[in-house]
């Protein structure tokens, strides 16, 4: 930055020292964990208040009974019973849970598997081929606006496109490709999962290209002059110094997948069963602590994973 | 360098362009046909073109009452952006500094991003009706609910702003030469004074950022709000109940109109951050103007 400062500091240390000193005495009315206090104090309310506290309530009315219309704040497993019914009755068929949780997990791989795809190479245009910093700026953005625009809306926007009447189908049956318009474009896992690539991708893009625009370029001259086909230089060296991009991308979308109901719902036309939509199925029939039993089931699994996956990067370290 | 581009350069960027078709162009698809003619229906062709769905919406005779959730979410979105830029900023300065609750903080602002939306939401509603049904059982038996757009629901906000705002002030930081400050408080600027004059002006920039992902985060948000936002809907939940009965174009004309709202602050803020960042490179040299 400004050398003036380099050279102040390097000629007279001792100026640096003691202005050190006279701060702290300056100070000494307000001491420096009080401030940090006030300072991080307002936000650590905030979660407290509206996350931590009702995550505690989540987990103590999931053992609270309940009728139909009411909690009853007394011990009960009912939540749990009434969630796991016939898990054990109906073997070797699954019940009604553990298939809608296999269901959601199929979702989530699948969303994972394209969105991990299209995020690295977006990444991977943006930090290597786009050399001028204006256009990775302006590109980059490019992503980032959809963003911060309305889910719904473009969620809706594939109703015109995937519609039995919309382009797609107007599209194939007059290149005469199918004769009649087909019904799995539109309310279908497909346009489920194409919504949720749709919408998360972002997720991926951005910690991968984070991962990417720090390694130093001149490792992949070096892994070219000592003969690396471009192949192995992705592999050995690109791959393994994004992998903590790649980690964080692959834990946002995977838990945003994971508890999604709302796209589920409009895309799924709000016949597909996933572990966040019983959730919600549950709050509307006002079975609070089945809901919350649901809500505890699915943070275990959320948190399982996560953990597997932490053990790959440390996440506090890339931040 | 002076190669040409490999061809792996075409290949990514006809995939990138693809990519941003992909974005794009479905929401255009609905911009378009937000201005279908009266007889038109949901999908394509265009049955002539009309503000008529768009006109509508404005009179009120839709389906929803569009200037009541209009207002509100209007409302919700601007405290949201300021608190979540006040206590972003203020807990960015604090982790310059080692405290005691650092590694809490941090995590809990992690956990608020990435544990599922509806069990945040969930939670907050239970706790609302929780302190509900004390205060119907000690204080005042015909008390009706506590649960609210600016209690509840600003909170649900919150939890999914503040920790981006957060990781933007961490990103701030790394970057941020500590030895401005210094120098400040060297020619005897108090701290309030060195943060004034000197940090908030280098990273206004970037806080405007907090403040575009604070309101449009908010103006968006669904999942969250979906269980604690009580009894009166936002936008957002307007249009998602409307996906399920609708079958004219105002459903379209709605997003285009929330849309138009969404876009305008982006161009604002990234209109004011481009002006901040050009007067910044203009006037960053303030060599002997001494400080004001």
């Amino acid at each position: 930055m400004d050398t003036s400062e380099d050279i102040l500091q390097q000629a007279s240390p001792d100026l640096v020292r003691g202005s050190e000193t006279a701060r702290r005495s300056k100070a000494a009315r307000l001491s420096p964990s009080f401030i940090s206090w006030l300072q991080a104090g307002p936000m650590m309310l905030v979660f407290l208040a509206f996350f931590l506290i009702p995550l505690v309530f989540v987990v103590i009315v999931s053992f609270w009974d309940y009728n139909e219309y009411q909690l009853l704040p007394a011990f009960s497993g009912r939540g749990y019973t009434d969630t796991f019914e016939g898990c054990i009755a109906q073997l070797p068929d699954l019940c009604t849970i553990a298939k809608t949780y296999l269901k959601t997990l199929k979702l989530c791989f699948l969303v994972w598997i394209i969105t991990l795809f299209i995020g690295f190479w977006v990444a991977y245009f943006l930090a290597f081929h786009v050399k001028s910093k204006t256009w990775q700026m302006g590109l980059s953005l490019l992503c980032t606006i959809p963003f911060w625009t309305s889910n719904v809306i473009r969620m809706i926007a594939w109703i015109p496109l995937l519609g039995r009447n919309g382009l797609v189908n107007s599209g194939l049956v007059k290149t005469g490709l199918i004769n009649h318009p087909v019904e799995w474009l539109l309310f279908s896992e497909f346009s489920v999962v194409l919504a949720l690539v749709h919408l998360f991708t972002f997720f991926m893009v951005v910690p991968i290209f984070n991962s990417m625009v720090r390694i130093d370029k001149s490792l992949i001259e070096a892994a070219y002059d000592a003969g690396a086909t471009g192949f192995q230089t992705l592999v050995n060296v690109i791959i393994p110094l994004a992998k903590p991009g790649i980690v964080i991308g692959s834990i946002f979308v995977i838990t945003i997948v994971m508890g999604d109901f709302i796209t589920i719902g409009v895309m799924g036309g709000q016949q597909i069963a996933a572990a966040g939509k019983i959730i919600e199925t549950r709050v509307n029939a006002l079975q609070f602590p089945a809901a919350a039993a649901n809500a505890v089931i699915l943070l275990v699994i959320t948190f399982l994973i996560i953990t597997m996956m932490s053990r790959i990067v440390d996440i506090k370290k890339e931040l | 360098m002076k190669e040409g581009r490999p061809r792996s350069f075409y290949v990514l960027a006809i995939f990138f362009a693809a990519y941003t078709l992909f974005l794009y162009g479905p929401m255009i698809a609905i911009y378009v046909l937000s201005f279908q003619g009266p007889q038109g229906g949901l999908t394509f062709p265009m049955n002539g073109v009309s503000t008529f769905w768009i006109a509508k919406l404005f009179q009120g005779t839709g389906i929803v009452d569009l200037g009541a959730a209009f207002r509100r979410s209007l409302l919700l979105g601007i405290i949201v952006m300021i608190v979540t830029v006040v206590l972003s900023v203020a807990a960015g300065m604090a982790f310059r500094r080692k405290f005691k609750a650092q590694s809490i903080l941090f995590y809990s602002a992690i956990a608020s991003l990435i544990v599922p939306s509806i069990i945040t939401s969930l939670g907050i509603s239970l706790e609302f009706r929780i302190i509900d049904d004390l205060i119907k059982g000690t204080i005042n038996e015909n008390f009706e609910t506590s649960m609210g757009l600016l209690t509840s629901g600003l909170g649900a906000h919150l939890t999914w702003t503040l920790p981006f705002g957060l990781l933007i002030m961490f990103a701030i930081f790394n970057r941020f030469d500590p030895r401005l400050e210094e120098a400040a408080r060297d020619l005897g600027a108090t701290p309030w004074q060195a943060f004034r004059h000197v940090v908030l002006p280098i990273i206004l920039p970037s806080v405007i950022g907090i403040g575009l992902f604070g309101f449009t985060l908010s103006w968006d948000e669904l999942a969250r709000s979906s269980q604690a936002i009580g009894a009166v809907n936002t936008l957002p939940l307007d249009l998602q109940g409307l996906t399920t009965t609708v079958t004219n174009p105002d459903i379209y004309a709605l997003g285009t109109v929330i849309s138009v709202v969404s876009f305008t602050v982006i161009a604002l803020a990234l209109g004011t951050i481009h002006m901040l960042n050009k007067r910044q490179a203009a006037k960053g040299s303030d060599a002997g103007k001494g400080l004001v």
